[in-house]
């Protein structure tokens, strides 16, 4: 490299922290125009942190200096610029995908993100697909394509603009061999039409790193070497890549390192496994095809095939977890659907996606699962260290699974399947992602387990080396099984050097690879600004949300339709009406004036009369459970001293275990005592004033006309909030959440784009309940339509905006559906004058309901439903609303991160 | 039996402590449990209270003078005085609940026995104040009026009324809303706690790695049921202990044992339903609209927030199957009746056949939704 061409990337005393643990320290290195470069290391050492903050999605610490195109990727405003020109592909099995969308939807929404063209995004999504053998499954959802189709896909996704620079985070992990040779091709045709750009990528696979023009070799958070690979093999005196690389390693790390040596299969005729023609079908789809296989005690059985021919389908009809379309399959002769829990217990099952708790510390997970797994207490200690020496996992016990490397994590997740020396160990892809040495160490264990404690073991891999460990193999394809042999004789029928030559034999001749098409001409290299607003981006977001809305039928149908239910319930069950209450009487007297006056209370259409009450013990067991609302106690001689004029007393308790109806009570009985008064000869009042009650906007003082109304607006803040809310938590928890952080989309794009479909939503849903409420309810609109019509947008809008409000404080979805409903729920339905006015409120409550937009929008709707008011009246509210509309939407952008912390 | 029982436990641990890595969570849980409650105790006026009310007098007389000043803080705010005219604007404005209109002449024609006529505007959108708020105003001026007209001796009715409310003597709304909104609490939190929890482990696979386990659904389930349950009868519990009886002095009735009884009664209904949903919804995001679904009507209708008595049949006879109504029923019989086992039996009897079936419900779908 000459000096005088600029680094595309250029670290310098670059030093990462994790609380005390450094992940990089002081690395400091170049990366040229042009160069390929692999990024190779145990696992954990910061290679994945090194990565990220190169493509900007991380946040830089304060010390050292990282410069990218050119740039201080400090700067926000660089970062911005240059971030179309970054492509990232995060590390795990489609991190970065959309698991409801298609294949063919996924490449489109990052396709328009980058400004694409129609024409262009179709261009380019052919030549990806075609290149990788994704073209037959462009319309299948991202989430039922295997592993390794994922990452491809994943890589697509990343590739779909030209970008400069290229960093690509273990792309190839759990990818078949196959598929990784054409993979790398695709990346050096890219290359030769794009000679300057520059490509990272960190991969597992030594192999694969031998064809890069650079090597960057990490342990421990700092640059062990860089150079050619070249360079490495003479350094190191290896003449391969693992052993070269193991070279490298401290001392400490390579101690009790050995190449792990099968020894020979000691006979043993009991049958472990067996599966007789196995099939199983999605749909029209064959997953699995009549596969049989017979697997002895103690044996190592191998699976190998390309990414969805069926492995991971097989293995999970092994464990039980999925029935069989047909055959059948038992596990030490019991069949495998009567699976008991005896034979559980002798299972261990290692998934292909880490299955294990991120809330639990590695150790916590590993004790749950020794005793979950019924290891007898005493031992499971022992066994939880034993497992934390044996896998390397000492130094990260208490720390969350989340937070480490893949390598790491797919340790622990092997960790806890053979913790406890199960009979059967079933693993998936045990070793995709983890390191040369950490790989060794575990199939050392493996042959031990098989050997000494005739443990059966059915393992996929994509790694020849390991496959050729097994004591037979069964290569896969499209649901079929080709060969099953040991690896030896696999190779011999073959006619080819070595496995992986056999291997891509078989596939080749089952179904003969595609033609590759041409590269297109070098496009036009869109130079789209990051800054810049772009309705284009924005529209994308939107039209992947909605989508993603429209895939998920049963949601969008609850929040379209849901709110119409509520509604119906609420509008007909709450009611103020006090009436038909249970009450009793006391009467002490029996005389005709007694008698008289509960007669006068019982006939009112108020109250209903129960048998009467005995004594005060009786009096006070039934309104202790609720049997009476009032009790009328008449005194002894009540009739005498009423005719005598001395006005006796009559007692009357009322229920005072909820105050309102309570209230009411009091209100109806001094009313009726009053006129009871009234029209006795013995009274000596004057007749009562004359007050005309005119009851407005509600003559009949009916619940109804005066609920529908306030219904709406309190169903219209909670769904649509609580909809756009975890539309953003979703993806930070499921880990989308990173395209936001790589992509040139702006917080402001990201946001109102994920709105949109929601405020559509919301507002259809509007439109339904005041379709509803004039016709089923028949509260009739009196006011302004065009009022009512245009407020209810921009309420919609201001739901959905506290939504993504709330989601920009919250990373689990848990979390941010009770703070939705929280402040949702009780704001609306009690502070914002739905019962009781705001004005009649004190404290915390009247801010609160002063300032929460549903105030507001029940004004209006009110005002328009029963007053049959207009813009006029209503100025200050509907002012109050458009003022709110960009307030809430600057306010959730401004607190939006664009990077990771 | 015994290994059931060590499953079930561990599980739960588990549940209790990914919970409390979730920090923004026990925010959320503290914060319900008291600011929460707080607020909403607070937030309901007692009784009348603060009425808005204007009055329009055209008669400008001792009497109307005597009537204006007789509606006093804190039944009702400080009365203002408006001309005729703006009694339309201002009440379309939401400014007045009532308006008292006294017609000019109006001493002058009821000494002279006339029987004039006082008009009171009423918006009866304000439901809870529109009714009850009348009759204060008509006993209030009716009360002035005679008292202006004939002394205070001279009136002696034929009978005399003495009221009195039981079990809350001045009819405090803060103790009665402050344990309507423990009780949407519990429902609330239970229900997320365990069907969230459900959904995530799904989504995430690990529920699925679960069932490879020797582990049987009901396990699973219960040690969703017990952990969460605890963590609200917890949260709820010092809720009652130091907010409502602490803060809001309201005195508790009943035994404070049987109530945590009944609690753990209707946790288990209502965890159950959590789960329950958690069968039928696919992700977070549908549950998520069940909740406000299933939860909202619950609230509102479970005789909490308006009696049931005034509810059609129809809804009375649906709402038996929620877990909120009986406990609702029972929490109000426990601690403002100060009522015993041998009164709430009833409830808890309904409680536990909720329960039940929703459990059983659940159990029933759990592996069909895991395959899935």
């Amino acid at each position: 490299m000459t000096s005088h061409i600029l680094p595309l990337v250029k670290a310098e005393r670059l030093t990462y922290r994790f609380g005390k643990v450094a992940a990089l320290q002081e690395v400091s290195l170049e990366l040229f125009p042009g160069e390929l470069t692999a990024l190779i290391g145990p696992d954990g050492v910061g290679k994945s942190t090194l990565l990220s903050l190169v493509s900007g999605a991380r946040r830089l610490q304060k010390d050292g200096g990282l410069f990218c195109l050119g740039g201080n990727m400090r700067e926000k405003r660089h970062r911005d610029n240059s971030c179309p020109q970054i492509a990232y592909m995060p590390q795990g099995l489609g991190k970065n995908l959309y698991f409801t969308l298609t294949v063919e939807e996924n490449l489109q929404y990052f396709a328009r993100l980058f400004g694409h063209d129609r024409a262009e995004c179709r261009r380019r999504i052919d030549l990806l697909t075609a290149s990788t053998g994704l073209k037959d499954f462009l319309h299948r959802p991202a989430g039922k394509l295997s592993g390794g189709m994922k990452q491809k896909l994943g890589l697509c996704c990343a590739l779909i603009h030209d970008p400069q620079l290229l960093i690509l985070d273990e792309p190839t992990t759990g990818v078949d061999p196959l598929a990784r040779g054409q993979f790398w091709d695709l990346i050096d045709r890219i290359r030769e039409q794009n000679p300057s750009m520059g490509v990272i990528a960190a991969t597992a696979y030594m192999d694969e790193a031998a064809r890069f023009d650079r090597l960057w070799a990490m342990d421990e958070g700092k640059i062990l070497f860089d150079g050619t690979p070249a360079d490495l093999f003479k350094q190191s005196g290896k003449s391969d890549l693992d052993g070269a690389f193991i070279q490298l390693l401290s001392p400490e790390k390579r101690a009790g390192h050995r190449e792990p040596v099968l020894t020979p299969l000691p006979p043993d005729d009991q049958i472990a496994i067996q599966a007789h023609e196995l099939s199983r079908k999605f749909g029209d789809f064959t997953a699995v095809d009549k596969v049989s296989f017979t697997i002895r005690r103690g044996e190592i059985f191998g699976f190998l095939g390309s990414n969805g021919c069926g492995k991971t389908t097989t293995m999970r009809m092994l464990t039980g977890l999925l029935e069989p379309s047909g055959g059948h399959a038992e596990l030490f002769g019991s069949p495998v659907t009567g699976n008991t829990m005896e034979i559980r217990k002798h299972l261990g099952y290692m998934t292909q996606s880490f299955s294990l708790y991120n809330e639990l510390t590695v150790k916590a997970n590993l004790l749950l699962y020794a005793r979950l797994c019924q290891l007898p207490e005493k031992s499971v200690a022992a066994a939880c260290e034993n497992m934390l020496t044996r896998f390397g996992l000492r130094e990260y016990a208490y720390e969350y699974p989340k937070a480490l490397p893949l390598g790491i994590k797919q340790r622990l997740s092997l960790a806890a399947a053979v913790i406890h020396q199960p009979a059967i160990l079933i693993l998936d892809e045990p070793t995709s992602g983890v390191d040369p040495v950490a790989r060794d160490n575990f199939w050392q264990l493996i042959i031990e387990l098989s050997r000494r404690d005739k443990v059966t073991i059915f393992i996929t891999t994509h790694f020849m080396n390991e496959a050729m460990r097994c004591d037979r193999i069964s290569l896969m394809h499209a649901g079929r099984s080709l060969a099953c042999d040991t690896p030896q004789k696999v190779i011999e029928s073959s006619g080819k050097k070595d496995l992986e030559a056999a291997f891509i034999h078989f596939l080749e001749t089952a179904s003969p690879p595609p033609e590759l098409p041409e590269l297109p001409e070098i496009g036009k290299n869109n130079q789209i600004s990051g800054r810049k607003f772009s309705f284009q981006r924005l529209f994308a977001c939107a039209w992947k949300e909605n989508l993603e809305l429209l895939r998920d039928p049963i949601r969008a149908a609850l929040a379209l339709f849901g709110a119409l239910l509520l509604m119906t319930v609420m509008g007909y069950g709450i009611s103020m009406d006090v009436e038909e209450l249970p009450f009793a009487v006391l009467d002490r007297d029996n005389s005709m004036i007694s008698r008289n006056y509960a007669l006068n209370i019982a006939g009112s259409r108020y109250f209903v009369e129960k048998p009467p009450v005995k004594d005060y013990a009786d009096l006070d067991r039934r309104m202790k459970n609720g049997e009476l609302s009032m009790a009328v106690e008449l005194p002894p001689e009540f009739g005498r001293e009423l005719e005598a004029g001395r006005s006796p007393d009559v007692a009357v308790w009322v229920d005072g275990a909820m105050p309102m109806r309570s209230e009411t009570i009091n209100g109806y009985v001094n009313a009726m005592h009053e006129q009871w008064n009234a029209s006795r000869p013995e009274s000596r009042t004057l007749p009562p004033l004359n007050i005309e009650i005119r009851y407005r906007y509600n003559p009949d003082v009916r619940s109804l006309p005066a609920m529908v109304p306030g219904v709406i607006p309190i169903l219209l803040i909670m769904l649509p909030a609580t909809l756009a809310a975890l539309a953003v938590v979703r993806e930070k928890e499921m880990g989308s959440i990173i395209n936001f952080y790589v992509t040139p989309l702006t917080g402001t794009e990201f946001l109102i784009g994920k709105q949109l479909p929601y405020i559509i939503f919301a507002y259809l849903s509007a439109l339904l309940m005041v379709l509803m409420a004039v016709t089923a309810f028949d509260v009739p609109v009196k006011g302004s339509w065009i009022l009512l019509l245009i407020s209810l947008f921009l309420y919609c809008i201001i739901s959905t905006g506290m939504g993504l409000l709330a989601s920009s404080v919250t990373r689990s979805q848990i979390a941010v559906i009770f703070l939705t409903m929280l402040s949702t729920m009780l704001p609306a339905t009690q502070l914002c004058g739905m019962i009781n006015p705001v004005s009649t409120q004190q404290g915390l409550a009247k801010i609160i309901g002063t300032v929460y937009p549903t105030t507001y929008m029940l004004l209006i709707c009110r005002g328009v439903f029963n007053k049959a008011l207009g813009f006029k009246e209503l100025s200050g509210a509907f002012l109050y609303l458009l003022c709110l509309v960009p307030l809430i939407a600057s306010l959730g952008i401004s607190c939006q991160r664009k990077q990771e912390k | 039996m015994k290994q059931h029982l060590r499953n079930i436990y561990r599980l739960g641990i588990k549940e209790l402590s990914g919970l409390y890595r979730d920090k923004l969570m026990l925010i959320l849980i503290i914060y319900s449990f008291s600011l929460g409650i707080y607020i909403s105790a607070k937030a309901a006026p007692e009784s009348i209270s603060n009425a808005a009310l204007a009055v329009v007098d055209e008669d400008h007389s001792a009497l109307s003078q005597r009537l204006t000043d007789a509606f006093l803080p804190p039944m009702f705010s400080k009365v203002r005085y408006i001309p005729l005219d703006q009694v339309d604007p201002g009440m379309d404005k939401g400014e007045y609940t009532f308006v008292l209109v006294i017609p000019p002449d109006f001493q002058k024609d009821l000494l002279a026995g006339h029987d004039p006529a006082l008009q009171l505007n009423v918006d009866a959108t304000r439901m809870s104040q529109a009714f009850t708020g009348a009759g204060y105003i008509r006993q209030i001026a009716d009360l002035e009026a005679g008292r202006f007209l004939a002394g205070d001796d001279s009136i002696v009715p034929a009978a005399n009324l003495v009221m009195r409310n039981r079990f809350n003597p001045n009819l405090t709304r803060a103790w009665f809303s402050s344990v309507v909104q423990l009780i949407n609490n519990i429902s609330l939190l239970a229900v997320i706690l365990t069907g969230a929890a459900l959904i995530r482990e799904r989504e995430n696979g690990t529920l699925e790695h679960l069932m490879v386990l020797p582990l049987t659904p009901m396990e699973i389930m219960l040690s969703k049921v017990w952990s969460m349950a605890l963590v609200v009868l917890t949260a709820g519990s010092a809720s009652l202990i130091f907010m409502i009886q602490g803060v809001l002095k309201m005195p508790v009735e009943g035994s404070r044992l049987l109530f945590m009884l009944g609690m753990i009664f209707n946790l288990f209904a209502v965890t159950s339903l959590g789960i329950f949903l958690s069968c039928i919804a696919k992700n977070l995001p549908q549950l998520g609209i069940l909740l406000i679904l299933v939860l909202m009507p619950m609230d509102m209708l479970s005789g909490g927030m308006t009696p049931q008595e005034s509810m059609p049949e129809a809804v009375r006879f649906i709402m038996q199957a929620a877990p909120a109504t009986h406990f609702v029923s029972l929490s109000q019989a426990i601690l403002y009746r100060g009522a015993g086992i041998e009164v709430v039996w009833k409830q808890f009897l309904a409680l536990a056949l909720i329960g039940g079936i929703l459990f059983y419900f659940s159990l029933w779908r759990f592996k069909k939704s895991i395959a899935s």
